[in-house]
């Protein structure tokens, strides 16, 4: 712990962002990494408890050791303060920026004070890295000569693949889309992550020996047999694509989009792709259905875009505004969180269900018919009387994602014995034991999205790792003598 | 003697032997302290009365000794005098049997079997083999004895005593020559009666078989000794001396040999390293040549009998150096040496006799008061600490009387020539042959100067310095340190918590609260072997050391190379290396690795083995024992072993396995004295590791990896608080020097060298073959890894330095002090807290069940042993409401011992408040008690905790604070750091704490080690007996930490007749404590609670105690478990705190808590959160979950569920890939009691309080006690009152409290020897006088009263030269006065933190650990003066200027008096002095006052001096800020913003 009383002496600081007047001008990120100066101050709140929550089960899904790096940063061990942090994450400059950081709301500090700025600590660290030039390639010292498929190259794709290759496997990635990066790419708008950042640390995997095939749908371009028969494992690491639908009256009008139809056109434009028909907000008015981050995303994107008004709607009533009975401390609160796109500015509705779209004669949506509900009973009923309409010209569903497609690879593997869960996503079980990560067929392994269903970035790279070393233990445990090991001990018998 | 009785006999022993094969009962861990002395003739002349005072003075020792579960059953008592020739003659005569002349004879004392056949089988060897040594025959004689005096369990185990007469041959020239061959004669006997008819100590032994003396002794109680031994009323009987022994033992099982006197000795005390010593003594042996015994020495081997206890070990050993030629004293100074080597004052030769007697022999260490006889002289030494009283008188008639307390005789103060005590390492004899007694001076200037020992040493011993440099070092391998550290299961914890600071700081770190990660044998993890073992530590029955306010005892150096014979002295015998601390750098070792100087020669021997091969471990440890075996037969002298060399694939053996197998190889081929085992391993790395290589058998270690690492975190900048690399190798070495003293400090071991070997530590989790195979001798109650797991442990390490998943850039985590998600698994984690807390908060049972499931259910991650104890539901349930309700249950719960000082007020007010509304009881912890808290609140509520801590800082300990307890609770240790003192730094002290510490805000208060009225069980005794008189309503309790021997111990306390015993886990929480203690000292409750269980039951003593159980207690399950385990109460801490906003942040010793709870820092304080409510829902939480199990396992009331064991069943961890081997079921043993009694206390101690003298004061003081009204008392008093005044000053403070009565309401004169604690809790408005002499801990705890002790009229001795009271007076006095007429014991004031003193002389460790008031000194002092006194002034008149070299100036400054304030107030006391006393020497001071008040030295420490300053300054400023916020309405606003 850097300075034992630093949380008595220091407040809580935030990094600057660039004002909403300009910011929303352009697609570019907005938000500034901690000076050197201002993360050593943030760190030395850091009071290293004997229970760090925020490492803990009820904090960072990743295990990053929060504390050590938070002393490290006060005390100006940055390199070392990388190096830790990497131990535990792979992609500290994703999480570092999107992570929603269940570690701050699990905090101690956070009981009676304002937490900890760990994510903010976190990325002001690996912005460093990078800049210094500090992060390098590792590639393995020995090869196994074992082949592996890793299906998806998302954060739990890109995080397994990068383990297995440091760990001396072959790996090849497949990625259905021409780029790599999955949702990071496609979901995540530039405003939040510039595509740089993947590239960057893409360059890394890749001189670690990762083997990239994009726009290879597995099930779809090849066969899932395929990976099957040429490689010794396959992790699959797709995301959870299936959107939640809304099945109201009038769905099928035209000016009804799934986000996830919305937000990669603008990330494609922005790098230099051409779209043809975007989708755009522009002069629109713009109803967001789904409270949730995506939709938040879409906000954002639709003020940049130019949008006549924006209005986000939720079924749920609104959150308090800080911690309340229902979610104490140190778990995950339940408060109204207002994203820096909804400072660009947003109308949020709470507690509205909607009814029907309504057709402005040529088949278009031009307004939504809603009603206020509330919760009883465990279901919500709508209040009578609250009928009201909203103006939209373009509709953005945001409503969540059910489980991934089966389409394609699932379902062929399905032929072979591949089993889901209830909830549609793949079965495999979770943990720190032998079995764990494991499919219900053989070789087969499973993490991300595609096995927990719809998640956070930072337990894609959680799974990813973890998933790893699964496979890694699970090819090795027959020929273990076969495995080399660094031999840079020298002898020094007398 | 009936057929019954034997055969109830032996079915007794059937129990004590089913306990401790099948349970944890183990004979070696018993106990005894006594009462002990001798008495003598000057001259020489023997008659009667000698031998009738004897007996007299015995039977005024009685309260020192002990009976158990039978009143009438002593634990014995004996007599050795000279031998009585008339009466023997007489005897022999009436058998028949002519005896030669005087000296010409021996009789042998003879404990034989009842049985006839038997003992006849006994007595034909015994006859052959006197005939086979060329020794006459006589005839035997039946020692009539009444069989019908013993108590009970003594009956049981009569032996049958005869006398045997031996005549010596014409061969034979003198007395000393017949001597030693009766001395063969009897061990040749022992090992043929051992070996051919397989008898046993209780069957067979001789108490005594000389020419020369005579032992009478059984299982006796002092009085029935002459009703038993129908010689010792014969008038013939008479001598020059009687030395005589009671004993006070742990458990009443011992038998009858275990009485003293020994051949030899009698002791009062305790030799702590005794495993060491008779290891040590079993390698010499093989060795040894005398040229008295030639070849028959191989015939007296063993010299040490297997279940002997320590004073008899001692005894043997000590007889055999004085049979092989050496004269007793001299064989006295070998084993007991002063301590010598940092005493400044001791002239050389002195010194170079103790260090070349070093290189022979350890010291055999531990609390001794011996006494010892040869028959011609007979004499007394202390050990180096003094921990045992013995005082003495010599008349003017020429007698001397020398016994464990003053007063034991009654003799005329007129005939009193001189009065002394022994003091530490002090010699003290009579040459009953000159009719001379021998100062210690005198003693030991003739032993010294026998031979040139001096030159010896100076000529032979060798010195690093001496040894040319060797050819190449090892340098820092920095780019392998990594992969290195990581094979040798290096952690970040490892460097970040342990080594980093000690290499800062030169002191092992600090952490806060308790352990609750998983015990190593349950952890999934590999773990070092080290943790395996948790160290032992001295409680009650011997006194840990303040090894650092203590220092001057303290001793590492020892020596390498080989010994010499044990039984002659040469030159050579000095030629060994002296070392002086047992970590060698890596110079010194290649030093040794190369050496070629003297006659040393060293070898390597690789303890690697190939991780790929299976059993390759097994194979290659026992080649390496077989290469140090063959080694040290060749000559060589240093044997190393190193594990230099691991690569990837070999590994090596634990480096603690490797020392510990060659070293008992060496001990088993007896060559382990020709050699010395070097470890040069890279896996030691923490002093606790340093410390289990030399405990057992390093004798120097070379830790490389931990030089390197210091290196290399210096190197990457980690150490930028030091300056150089080699200051923080400095500090790390000092660290570890200051940390293995402190750690055999514990055990109250002083020295390095008696350590070294003496395995003082308890294994958890090892098979016993192990144990028995590389670690003889160690304790191990519950069963787990064998040599296979271990084997795959270290390659599991050694793979996982190689995973290819680890961290390349750094170490795993560790997450044994902190919580890491991939680290060790703890009970307490984010799911656990936050569950707890809010449960607790809300009321919410469900979301408790959740919280207890996820500790109850250990399933897949095991922490504690309960975790594997299912409970047996078989039987048939009871419905839940038929079950007693959880408000009765509750009643049995308390919370923990926690200071107010280490958590805040909020926190532990908030406690004691819910304790009080539920009926349970809150515990003050240490730090006294503010006495508002007495008056309940307007509400009705009550902030006053029912249980009163008494520690050994005895802070705030007034009458009032015990008057106002339902419980004292007497703490010999702590589970988070048991054996240690601690220290409340100054910066922490303000001024509410200081209050109720009674000390001054600012001042360091410093718990000493141990309490310095408990160096012994009878001290115990006498302390309860204290406390009892000052509250007799409330219980005594006294806390015990969990330990191998904790059993015994609490028996012990029960026969000291405490009504409450608690037994603390090794897991309890502390508020600042030595990383290592927490973790590695101790053992879980489990293991303790279930021993002290079964030995109660064993001696039918449990019915007289509680027993409650604390020890990280956190659900309904566990108190089961602690129930069914024996416990009836239950203490809870961690968790209550949890409910009060804890979330264990382990800051409480950085004052940073920021939950409020821990600090005392005013803004802290304010988050508090916590609510009395929530510490209530819990309980009652605890007792509703509680009720659930007893419903389902079919108990309705609490108390049958007590102590059964049998509904425990233990699982086996078939998964667990190293536990599977745990075997539990020693700890689930029910032995059959050989004293009928019941599980749980059903029956009072006897106190014996009806017969204290106060209760005549308190009659007396009536009308002072109600109206106030003055009285006058006048009374004689004896040695056997003790505790005067207590409870007259108790009848005080219940009505008139902490203000007491005006002064000389109640004035006491009172004349004779009082007893021990005499004038002990005096409370205000008592004055006390004595005419005469007082014993120990006169003025104890003295609260407000005026003592005074003054010499009779008519003495012609000079008070200021001779004793007047005992050791450790006016400890923990936190006010009045005190005017003592004469000198005192050691440790004067100790602790003293308000009371006003003057005496005439004090012994050593004067004024320790004071806080404050004032000591006068009129005379000399002795050494160590003013140890750790961080408070109070002491004026010393030194008219000699010889002071200085007496003063300990760690904390204080010493000048000479300037200020008139100052002189003034020596002055007055004086005055009162002369006043009180009629004092000869304050007169002649006062009379030529402006001369002699130059002759003062005033010694105060810094801090206080400082302290008074702020004080005098913030009286300064209050004042003129109350003038200002008259005139000033802003500073008015400022105030009441910060109020």
């Amino acid at each position: 712990m850097g300075k034992p009383t630093g949380f008595k002496e220091y407040k809580r600081s935030k990094p600057t962002l660039d004002p909403v007047k300009t910011r929303i001008k352009h697609h570019k990120e907005f938000e500034h990494s901690f000076t050197k100066e201002q993360a050593k101050i943030q760190g030395a709140r850091c009071m290293d408890c004997g229970i760090p929550f925020c490492h803990g089960d009820t904090g960072c899904p990743v295990q990053n050791y929060i504390p050590e790096w938070n002393d490290l940063v006060y005390r100006d061990r940055w390199k070392e303060a990388l190096e830790n942090l990497h131990s535990t994450n792979n992609f500290p400059e994703f999480t570092g920026r999107l992570c929603p950081a269940p570690c701050e709301s699990a905090c101690v500090l956070g009981i009676n004070d304002l937490p900890v700025t760990i994510k903010s600590i976190e990325r002001t660290i690996i912005d460093r890295g990078f800049s210094e030039g500090w992060v390098v390639p590792q590639p393995p010292k020995v090869l196994t000569g074992k082949k592996i498929a890793v299906v998806g190259s998302g954060p739990a794709g890109l995080a397994a693949a990068q383990q297995l290759a440091r760990a001396g496997h072959l790996v090849t990635v497949f990625e259905k889309n021409d780029k790599i990066g999955g949702l990071l790419r496609y979901g995540i708008p530039d405003f939040k992550l510039e595509k740089w950042i993947i590239d960057r640390r893409l360059e890394q995997i890749k001189a670690e020996g990762v083997v990239f095939q994009t726009n290879t749908n597995v099930g779809m371009t090849i066969q899932a047999a395929d990976l099957m028969k040429n490689f010794d494992a396959v992790v699959l690491a797709g995301g959870s694509e299936k959107p939640r639908d809304i099945q109201i009256p009038g769905r099928n009008l035209k000016g009804i989009y799934f986000a996830m139809e919305f937000l990669p056109q603008q990330n494609k434009v922005n790098a230099g792709e051409e779209i043809k028909n975007q989708i755009t907000a522009k002069d629109k008015n713009v109803i967001i259905i789904g409270g949730g981050d995506t939709g938040s995303d879409c906000v954002g994107t639709s003020n940049r875009q130019g949008a006549k008004s924006v209005t986000q709607l939720e079924l749920l009533p609104e959150p308090p505004a800080v911690r309340d009975y229902n979610t104490p401390w140190p778990y995950w609160p339940l408060i109204l969180r207002t994203s820096s796109s909804h400072e660009e500015g947003v109308t949020r509705k709470w507690s509205i269900n909607t009814k029907e779209f309504k057709d402005n004669g040529k088949g278009e949506v031009y307004a939504l018919l809603c009603n206020e509900v509330k919760f009883e009973q465990g279901k919500f009923v709508d209040i009578t009387g609250t009928e009201f309409e909203l103006k939209a010209d373009l509709v953005l569903i945001a409503a969540g994602f059910v489980h991934p497609l089966h389409e394609g690879m699932i379902n062929q593997l399905k032929e072979n014995g591949l089993q889901l869960d209830a909830g549609g996503n793949v079965k495999a079980s979770f943990g720190d034991f032998p079995d764990a990560y494991k499919a219900s067929i053989n070789k087969v392994f499973a993490c991300g999205d595609m096995r927990r269903g719809q998640s956070l970035i930072v337990w894609a790279i959680a799974e990813g790792r973890k998933c790893a070393e699964a496979v890694h233990k699970a090819l090795m445990t027959e020929k273990h003598e076969s495995m080399a090991v660094s031999s840079s001990i020298k002898p020094m018998l007398i | 003697m009936s057929k019954l009785a034997f055969s109830m006999t032996e079915a007794r022993e059937d129990k004590i032997n089913d306990a401790s094969t099948r349970g944890m009962y183990n004979s070696d861990f018993e106990h005894d302290a006594c009462g002990m002395g001798f008495i003598a003739d000057i001259k020489g002349r023997k008659s009667r009365s000698i031998i009738d005072k004897g007996l007299e003075v015995l039977k005024n020792l009685e309260h020192r000794g002990a009976v158990g579960a039978d009143p009438l059953t002593g634990d014995g008592s004996g007599i050795l005098i000279q031998m009585p020739d008339e009466f023997i003659r007489k005897a022999a005569g009436r058998q028949n049997i002519t005896l030669p002349k005087e000296g010409r004879y021996g009789v042998g004392v003879m404990f034989l079997p009842q049985k006839a056949v038997l003992r006849r089988s006994v007595e034909t060897i015994i006859e052959k083999i006197v005939i086979d040594e060329n020794q006459q025959f006589l005839g035997w004689r039946d020692v009539p004895v009444n069989p019908e005096v013993p108590g009970h369990g003594a009956k049981l185990m009569q032996p049958f005593i005869r006398h045997c007469f031996i005549g010596a041959d014409k061969k034979i020239k003198t007395q000393d020559e017949f001597e030693r061959k009766l001395y063969l004669i009897r061990r040749i006997i022992d090992h043929r009666i051992r070996t051919e008819l397989k008898l046993d100590r209780s069957k067979y032994y001789v108490p005594s078989f000389s020419s020369k003396v005579l032992i009478y002794k059984g299982m006796l109680l002092a009085p029935q000794l002459t009703a038993y031994y129908h010689d010792l009323l014969d008038p013939d009987m008479i001598s020059a001396m009687a030395m005589i022994h009671l004993r006070f033992s742990t458990n009443t099982f011992p038998t009858w040999d275990l009485a003293h006197p020994f051949r030899m000795i009698a002791h009062n005390g305790e030799i702590n390293t005794l495993r060491g010593n008779k290891n040590w003594m079993e390698a010499r042996q093989a060795v040894m040549e005398s040229p008295y015994y030639g070849k028959d020495l191989k015939r007296m081997i063993p010299i040490i009998m297997e279940g002997q206890s320590d004073s008899a070990t001692f005894d043997s050993v000590l007889e055999l150096l004085v049979m092989s030629g050496r004269s007793l004293p001299h064989a006295i100074m070998m084993m007991i040496p002063e301590a010598w080597s940092k005493n400044d004052l001791m002239d050389t030769k002195r010194k170079a006799f103790y260090e070349y007697h070093a290189t022979m022999m350890e010291p055999w260490d531990g609390p001794a008061a011996v006494v010892f006889s040869d028959g011609r002289v007979i004499g007394a030494t202390l050990d180096r600490n003094g921990l045992r009283p013995a005082r003495y008188v010599i008349t003017k008639d020429d007698l001397v009387v020398l016994t464990s307390e003053a007063g034991t005789m009654f003799i005329e103060p007129e005939n009193i020539r001189s009065k002394g005590r022994l003091q530490p390492g002090r010699m003290f004899l009579l040459d009953l042959v000159k009719g001379k007694i021998l100062d210690d001076e005198e003693v030991k200037k003739e032993i010294i100067d026998q031979k040139p020992y001096g030159k010896w040493v100076e000529d032979n011993m060798l010195k690093f310095h001496q040894l040319p440099d060797p050819p190449f070092t090892y340098p820092v391998d920095h780019e392998t340190i990594l992969q290195r550290q990581k094979i040798f299961g290096y952690t970040k914890e490892d460097i970040s918590m342990i080594m980093r600071p000690m290499c800062i700081h030169g002191e092992e770190a600090v952490g806060s609260m308790g352990t609750d990660a998983s015990l190593a044998v349950l952890s999934e993890k590999h773990q070092p072997l080290f943790r395996y073992f948790k160290q032992s530590f001295a409680q009650v029955t011997n006194p840990p050391i303040d090894a650092i306010r203590e220092e001057l005892v303290m001793e590492l150096t020892t020596y390498l190379g080989p010994e010499q014979n044990l039984l002659s002295e040469t030159p050579l015998h000095a030629h060994r290396i002296e070392l002086n601390n047992p970590l060698l750098s890596n110079s010194q070792l290649e030093k040794l690795r190369n050496i070629t100087k003297g006659h040393f020669k060293s070898t390597n021997i690789p303890i690697l083995f190939d991780s790929t091969l299976r059993h390759n471990m097994r194979e290659r440890l026992e080649q390496v024992c077989n290469e140090a075996v063959s080694a040290a037969k060749e000559g060589v002298s240093l044997i190393i072993l190193t594990d230099r060399g691991v690569d990837d694939s070999l590994a090596s053996i634990p480096s603690l396995l490797a020392v510990s197998a060659v070293h008992h190889s060496l001990i088993k081929t007896g060559l382990r004295t020709k050699t010395s085992i070097i470890i040069e391993s890279g896996e030691p790395r923490e002093i606790f590791h340093y410390a289990l290589l030399c405990g057992y058998g390093a004798n120097a270690i070379n830790p490389y990896l931990a030089y390197e690492t210091i290196s290399d975190i210096y190197r990457s900048g980690y150490l930028t608080e030091v300056e150089s690399y080699e200051m923080a190798k400095k500090n790390f070495l000092k660290a570890v020097s200051k940390g293995l003293v402190k750690i055999f400090s514990k055990m109250g071991i002083s020295t390095l060298q008696s350590y070294c070997g003496a395995q003082i530590f308890e294994a958890v989790g090892l098979d016993t073959e192990i144990v028995n195979k590389y670690f003889t001798g160690t304790a191990t109650r519950v069963e787990g890894l064998s040599l296979e797991m271990l084997e795959e442990e270290t390659v599991r390490r050694h793979k996982a330095a190689f995973d290819i998943f680890s961290d390349p850039y750094s170490l795993p985590a560790g997450g044994i002090y902190h919580y890491r998600r991939d680290g060790e698994h703890h009970l307490w984690n984010p799911l656990t807290i936050s569950k707890l807390q809010l449960s607790t908060q809300r009321g919410d049972y469900k979301t408790f069940k959740e919280y207890s499931e996820l500790i109850n259910n250990q399933n897949i991650k095991h922490v504690t042993i309960r975790s594997l104890f299912e409970l047996d539901a078989s039987d048939e349930r009871v419905p839940l409401e038929e079950v007693e309700p959880a408000s009765e249950i509750v009643k049995r719960f308390s919370t923990g011992a926690m200071s107010f000082g280490s958590i805040s007020w909020e926190a532990h007010t908030s406690l004691a408040i819910a304790m009080n509304r539920i009926g349970g009881k809150s515990n003050t912890g240490e730090g006294g008690e503010d006495s508002k808290r007495y008056i309940p609140l307007p509400n009705g509520e009550s902030m006053r905790s029912a249980i009163k801590q008494v520690a050994s800082g005895r802070f705030g300990v007034t009458a009032n604070y015990l008057v106002n307890a339902d419980e004292l609770q007497i703490k010999m240790a702590q589970g988070a750091k048991p054996g240690e003192g601690g220290q409340l730094p100054g910066l922490k002290v303000d001024k509410i704490i200081a209050r109720t510490r009674f000390s001054t805000p600012g001042v360091t208060l410093i718990s000493p080690p141990p309490h310095h009225d408990i160096y012994s069980i009878e001290d115990l005794k006498q302390l309860i007996f204290d406390l009892k008189n000052a509250n007799p309503k409330a219980r005594i309790s006294v806390k015990l930490v969990s330990e191998v021997g904790v059993g015994t111990v609490a028996a012990g306390v029960a026969k000291a007749h405490a009504d409450h015993i608690l037994i603390s886990g090794h897991d309890g929480g502390t508020g600042a404590s030595p990383i290592a203690s927490i973790q590695h000292a101790g053992t879980p409750w489990e293991i303790g609670l279930s021993e002290t269980n079964q030995i109660l039951m064993l001696n039918g003593l449990r019915d007289r105690v509680y027993i409650a159980v604390d020890g990280q207690l956190k659900t309904g399950r566990d108190v089961v478990i602690g129930a069914l385990l024996g416990a009836e109460e239950f203490g809870f801490a961690t968790a209550p705190l949890v409910t009060q906003g804890c979330i264990m942040m382990r800051k409480c010793h950085l004052n940073t808590c920021p939950a409020g709870v821990a600090t005392q820092d005013p803004e802290l304080r304010k988050r508090f959160a916590g609510k009395p409510e929530y510490v209530i829902n819990f309980m009652f939480f605890i007792a509703e979950e509680v009720r659930e199990f007893m419903a389902s396992m079919g108990f309705r009331k609490f108390s049958e569920m007590i102590g059964r064991t049998d509904k425990i069943i233990p699982q086996r961890l078939n998964n667990h890939w190293k536990a599977r081997g745990l075997d539990l079921s020693k700890l689930l043993f029910k032995p059959e009691p050989i004293y009928p009694t019941n599980s749980f206390r059903t029956r009072e101690q006897d106190h014996a309080l009806e017969y204290q003298i106060d209760h005549e004061l308190i009659k007396l003081a009536q009308p002072a006690l109600e109206k106030g009204k003055p009285v006058q008392i006048k009374m004689r008093v004896k040695n056997t009152n003790r505790t005067v005044g207590a409870m007259l000053s108790g009848e005080v403070a219940k009505r008139y409290g902490d203000a007491g009565l005006p002064d000389r309401t109640i004035l006491i004169e009172m004349e004779g020897t009082a007893g021990q604690s005499f004038g002990t809790f005096l409370a205000k408005g008592i004055e006390l006088k004595l005419t005469g002499e007082s014993n120990d801990y006169t003025g104890k705890g003295l609260s407000g009263g005026k003592l005074i002790i003054k010499v009779p009229e008519g003495i012609t001795y000079d008070p200021t030269e001779n004793i007047i009271i005992g050791n450790t007076c006016l400890y923990g006095a936190t006010g009045g006065e005190a005017y003592i007429n004469g000198v005192a014991g050691e440790r004067f004031a100790v602790r003293n933190s308000g009371a006003y003193a003057v005496v005439e002389g004090v012994g050593d460790h004067g004024c320790e650990y004071m806080t404050g008031g004032r000591v006068v000194v009129l005379g000399k002092t002795g050494r160590n003066f003013a140890a750790g006194m961080s408070g109070g002034i002491a004026y010393v008149w030194d008219p000699k200027n010889q002071f200085m070299k007496y003063i300990n100036k760690q904390m204080v400054d010493v000048e000479t008096i300037i200020n008139e304030n100052d002189f003034d107030e020596v002055k007055q006391l004086i005055r009162k002095h002369l006043e009180h006393t009629n004092s000869n020497r304050a007169k002649l001071i006062l009379d030529n006052w402006d001369e002699e008040k130059n002759s003062f030295w005033k010694v105060m420490p810094g801090e206080y001096k400082i302290a008074l300053q702020k004080i005098e300054e913030e009286k300064a400023s209050e004042t003129s800020s109350e003038l200002q916020n008259r005139s000033s309405e802003d500073s008015m606003e400022l105030e009441a913003a910060n109020g």
